[in-house]
């Protein structure tokens, strides 16, 4: 297999980045929902929101590096039994699941920073803030994340149900070349 | 020419009549509005209102009938970390959305030796008012260097937020139950 993409299909390194992207977004989804509302006197208090942080800011890299690598690369051609509807919807689904994604890393990371404090990241290096004065931006920056989350979840649904679809529906190869078969 | 005089005389009047208690708007640039909430029992958090708004009255001769109204808005709370302001905002803390406005409102304010008073009145906080005292130092007044006339003092009182419907050792353990205000307060006379 290519290390990069081909006309034909995606490289498994690709391959590899779109599934761990999306499996470290799903858990972050559930992390979230699950951190916001522990008590204070929970073990979980600091720590979750400790691991949310840090993981969102290490896949919103990951995010910007597939776009940049997205641009440079020759992307895979639709499948050819693919109408030019769906052609379509998949790539406006695609543009949208991208701009939540980052949406997602800029909103959670002005909800820590808002007031000037560093985002941490593992305690191996911090993303320094960028403005401390904008009033009320951690409450704004609050309810675009969370609309935003769901969003996104709901979107992925669509883009995994398109594909499953297509597997079963269609017997096309639509899910099996993200599966690098 | 003599309109003229007539009115210079009547301002001058008017000008060096004594006011029987002078009205002071609140210098928001010299005023502060604090808290302090222990933190575990172990430390203390500080934190701040920075965006409220009031004026007292006040007469040297006549201090029995001086008072002060300051209006505060709720989401202007600060306590120097954005994820900590944003949950004290939220449903969990001061519901900020259902109830912007904290307002303290004087009933009586008593005077005490060497500058010092006891001020009562209503606090409207979580959408609940309750009497509460404010025990005030009057720190000083007089001319200030540009023209104007100032009066400030400082008043603390401690708190129990439960009593408002917020009860914050419920949340944060027994040490959070009481929180300390102080309200430091410069007023430009108008």
């Amino acid at each position: 297999m290519d290390k990069d993409n081909t006309p034909a299909g995606y490289s498994i390194p690709f391959i590899l980045v779109h599934w761990v992207t999306a499996i470290v977004v799903l858990g972050l989804f559930v992390l979230g929902l699950w951190m916001v509302d522990l008590g204070y006197y929970d073990p979980w208090y600091n720590r979750a929101p400790n691991i949310h942080r840090s993981i969102g800011v290490l896949i919103t890299l990951v995010v910007v590096a597939r776009m940049i690598w997205r641009k440079l690369s020759t992307m895979p051609e639709s499948p050819k039994n693919h109408k030019p509807w769906e052609r379509t919807a998949a790539r406006l689904t695609h543009a949208l699941l991208y701009l939540l994604l980052l949406l997602m890393g800029f909103s959670g990371y002005f909800i820590s920073s808002a007031k000037g404090q560093a985002v941490d990241v593992f305690n191996w290096f911090s993303i320094p803030a960028i403005t401390s004065s904008i009033e009320n931006l951690e409450d704004a920056s609050g309810l675009i994340h969370e609309i935003a989350a769901y969003v996104l979840i709901t979107l992925t649904i669509v883009h995994a149900s398109a594909a499953i679809k297509h597997h079963f529906v269609e017997r096309d190869n639509t899910l099996k070349r993200m599966l690098g078969m | 020419m003599k309109k003229l005089l007539t009115a210079v005389a009547t301002s001058l009047v008017i000008l060096s009549t004594p006011t029987l208690a002078d009205n002071y708007q609140i210098d928001t640039e010299h005023t502060f509005v604090q808290f302090r909430v222990k933190h575990l029992g172990y430390s203390w958090l500080n934190g701040r209102f920075n965006d409220f708004s009031g004026n007292f009255s006040y007469d040297e001769a006549k201090l029995g009938s001086n008072s002060v109204s300051i209006e505060i808005k709720a989401a202007s709370v600060d306590t120097h970390h954005a994820e900590r302001d944003k949950h004290i905002r939220s449903g969990d803390f001061l519901n900020t959305d259902k109830h912007p406005t904290v307002k303290f409102v004087s009933t009586s304010y008593q005077a005490g030796n060497n500058e010092t008073a006891t001020v009562t009145g209503n606090l409207t906080f979580n959408g609940v008012t309750k009497p509460v005292t404010l025990d005030v130092v009057h720190v000083g007044g007089g001319e200030d260097p540009w023209g104007g006339f100032r009066q400030g003092f400082q008043g603390t009182a401690t708190l129990k937020p439960a009593e408002f419907g917020m009860d914050l050792a419920e949340n944060l353990g027994a040490a959070a139950a009481e929180v300390e205000l102080t309200l430091s307060i410069e007023g430009i006379r108008e």
